[in-house]
């Protein structure tokens, strides 16, 4: 869950500025609600590679790995520490 | 080109008109700096500020007709008046001047709201019928020339802009709440409305008569396409011919002054078109200008000086920062009068004041070709959604947005799946009206989130998009969806935004009248006749018009990707110190906190996408917009 926190507060201060009504439930998507588009998806990876230290490659920048908080949580599980073992 | 103030009703005291109507027409000074005139008589008043382009000797407004019966206050140009005036004195009439003011106040004088069909021009006007105590305001057919009004105790005030309204008495400016959702959904208030509550626009192309204390307004005009299937489809040959010799013409009937006429040169196609067919008829060299950005994401300077060397024009360029936009982008709201997204309008403000030091009042521009001729990514965006989500699953397709947004490098590195996802392919309906503008208007609504609870509670249950359908004509659904796109990029964003607050705004700040050859309306009838796939082939935007253009202009330019003209938006303003002071105003409009976090990601330089510098330049220009205009109310017995 602090994986998924993480995220949230990300999302809530830099896409959403602090607004905390949006429902932003582990399996919301936020493609569909608007909340990150075509620019926003690289703030949204920069920020995972940052503070995971993970190297997303462009083919793992799919709505399977990062169209919902829930998702984006299990890309940095599966992926975490990639770096340091590479 | 001009400015028109006036009004119509039993409000004004014959005492008080010539006073009001002095200070109207002073709040416009800047559209008409040679020239005053003040015309009152019982119930009408009617005030005027010339730039004298066409008559410079004898042009003066208001013009009276011989018999007093007729007075007119023009803001505009006819071009086809010298065909027109043949007309008339065919017909009989006997001119008194060599202005074209003359000829539309014989013509309407003759022919009534008829004449309106006949007129090449672009135009807003105030034509008042003493015998019949009745009086005719009208706007050109694209919108070009603005027309405001508002009504207090019976009695109709109007003026080329709001300014001039703010001075009538009971006048106030107090923003709309509806119209300002608009513009952060839509980009452009929907004619009528203004940002200004109570204040409204005359809607291009049309008229409205007031008679007896009542106005009935109706289209004179209207952009029309033809159904699917029947589209002019002849060979791309003399399609080009025909297009080329009316461009010749539109081009030619816009050189008529008797001053000296100057070209924009942006280094995209329209404007390098333009310019041959200028150069042409100009015996001289043509006076070429044009803006250059110190940011290689907006700067076209490589293909500015490709054209200029090409046509021989003497040519000068004005560069501008980010800082020059910071400074200036007060300014530009005072003259834009309503909240913008970006920060475009700024630079063109400095271009027209170069413009006018350089001793010109006339410039040439592209305007319009894109919305024409079908030019802008976002009628190319519609198509490719519309390929993708004939096959969601083609692993190929959604690639072409990458294609599309070749100058964005952030969509470079993105999975096609991923940009279909946003594109909002599998979920946009492909009936929707709206289809092709509903991405842009998504991405554009997030700015609500910075909307404070009073400004939501307002306008709970209220949506823009839904206001703009039901404006659309019965026989829109019977269009091609590319036809359908441009109806809506030519009704709603060319003159709400395009032609005002990146056109006539920002250049008649600087008394500078631009005119725009691709907005002849027998050049955009004749474009909207013809086949979609003429216009856009493929993903090749304005084929017909890069088909013209190649003996005309270096293949350098007709074959380059359309980069739409762009400014530094958010970034301009990172040196700013009055900034933070502007947005933390208490307008009641924001949420104060999530505006700071916004200013903070701004001033970090992490803001690259269109949707938070849109919502940051939005958010800025609404608060400027307080200041511009704050709310008073303008007595009769105002101080001298």
């Amino acid at each position: 869950m602090i994986i998924q926190n993480d995220i949230r507060h990300f999302i809530i201060e830099n896409f959403l500025f602090g607004d905390t009504s949006h429902d932003l439930g582990d399996d919301v998507s936020l493609i569909e609600t608007d909340i990150v588009d075509s620019t926003g998806i690289l703030e949204l990876v920069g920020f995972v590679e940052k503070t995971w230290s993970i190297t997303v490659k462009d083919a793992d920048i799919v709505p399977a790995n990062f169209d919902s908080i829930g998702r984006i949580a299990a890309y940095v599980a599966n992926n975490a520490g990639q770096s340091a073992a590479a | 080109m001009c400015g028109v103030v006036g009004y119509f009703g039993p409000m004004i005291a014959p005492s008080e008109a010539e006073p009001l109507l002095r200070r109207m027409a002073l709040s416009v000074a800047h559209r008409g700096p040679d020239e005053m005139g003040l015309y009152s008589r019982g119930d009408i008043g009617l005030g005027h500020r010339r730039l004298s382009i066409v008559g410079l000797a004898d042009g003066q407004q208001p013009m009276l007709s011989e018999d007093g019966n007729f007075a007119l206050s023009f803001n505009g140009e006819i071009f086809n008046y010298v065909e027109l005036r043949a007309d008339l004195v065919a017909r009989g009439e006997r001119f008194r001047t060599a202005s074209d003011t003359e000829v539309l106040l014989r013509l309407l004088a003759r022919d009534g709201e008829a004449a309106l069909a006949r007129l090449n021009g672009d135009f807003a006007f105030a034509f008042y019928d003493a015998r019949r105590r009745r009086l005719t305001l009208a706007r050109d057919r694209m919108g070009v020339r603005p027309l405001f009004y508002t009504w207090r105790d019976g009695t109709i005030a109007f003026a080329s802009e709001v300014k001039g309204l703010l001075e009538f008495p009971g006048v106030a400016a107090q923003m709309d709440a509806e119209a300002l959702d608009q513009i952060f959904t839509l980009w452009a208030p929907i004619a009528p409305r203004t940002a200004f509550k109570d204040i409204f626009e005359l809607p291009p192309g049309h008229l409205m008569v007031v008679e007896d204390g009542q106005a009935s307004t109706r289209a004179w005009w209207s952009l029309d396409f033809p159904d699917a299937g029947a589209v002019d489809a002849r060979d791309d040959n003399i399609i080009a011919d025909e297009l080329l010799a009316l461009l010749d013409d539109a081009t030619r009937m816009r050189l008529r002054a008797d001053v000296p006429v100057g070209a924009y040169l942006s280094g995209g196609l329209d404007s390098s078109l333009i310019s041959p067919l200028a150069a042409k008829h100009v015996g001289d060299r043509l006076r070429t200008f044009s803006v250059t950005f110190d940011s290689a994401e907006h700067d076209e300077s490589a293909y500015q000086a490709a054209m200029v060397a090409a046509l021989g024009t003497e040519h000068t360029s004005v560069a501008t920062s980010g800082a020059d936009i910071a400074r200036l982008f007060p300014a530009t709201i005072r003259a834009v009068e309503r909240p913008i997204l970006r920060t475009a309008p700024a630079p063109l403000q400095r271009l027209s004041a170069h413009v006018r030091n350089a001793g010109y009042k006339v410039v040439l521009t592209g305007e319009g070709a894109d919305e024409v001729f079908a030019g802008y990514d976002i009628f190319r965006e519609a198509r490719v959604r519309r390929f993708v989500a004939r096959d969601p699953k083609s692993a190929f397709r959604a690639h072409l947005f990458r294609r599309l947004y070749h100058y964005l490098p952030g969509i470079q590195s993105q999975s096609a799946e991923y940009l279909g996802a946003v594109f909002g392919v599998g979920s946009d309906r492909l009936d929707d009206p709206l289809f092709s503008h509903r991405p842009r208007f998504r991405s554009t609504a997030q700015s609500k989130l910075f909307y404070s609870e009073e400004l939501r509670a307002r306008l709970a249950g209220y949506d823009a998009t839904e206001a703009l359908a039901a404006t659309l004509p019965g026989r829109f659904a019977r269009w091609h969806p590319l036809h359908q796109a441009q109806y809506l990029e030519t009704t709603l964003l060319l003159p709400g935004y395009i032609l005002s607050s990146q056109g006539d705004r920002v250049s008649m700040a600087n008394a500078v009248e631009g005119r725009f050859p691709f907005l002849d309306h027998r050049v955009v009838e004749f474009a909207a006749r013809l086949a979609p796939g003429i216009k856009l082939r493929g993903l090749d935007e304005k084929h017909i018009l890069k088909r013209v253009a190649r003996d005309l202009v270096p293949q350098a330019i007709t074959a380059r990707s359309k980069q739409p003209y762009r400014a530094p938006d958010a970034q301009s303003f990172r040196d700013a110190a009055w900034v933070d002071e502007a947005l933390a105003a208490p307008t009641g409009l924001f949420n104060p906190v999530a505006v700071q976090k916004l200013a903070r990601k701004a001033r970090s330089g992490s803001m690259t996408g269109f949707r938070d510098n849109a919502a940051f330049v939005g958010i800025l220009s609404t608060q400027l917009w307080h200041q511009a205009f704050p709310q008073r109310q303008s007595a009769l017995n105002f101080a001298a």
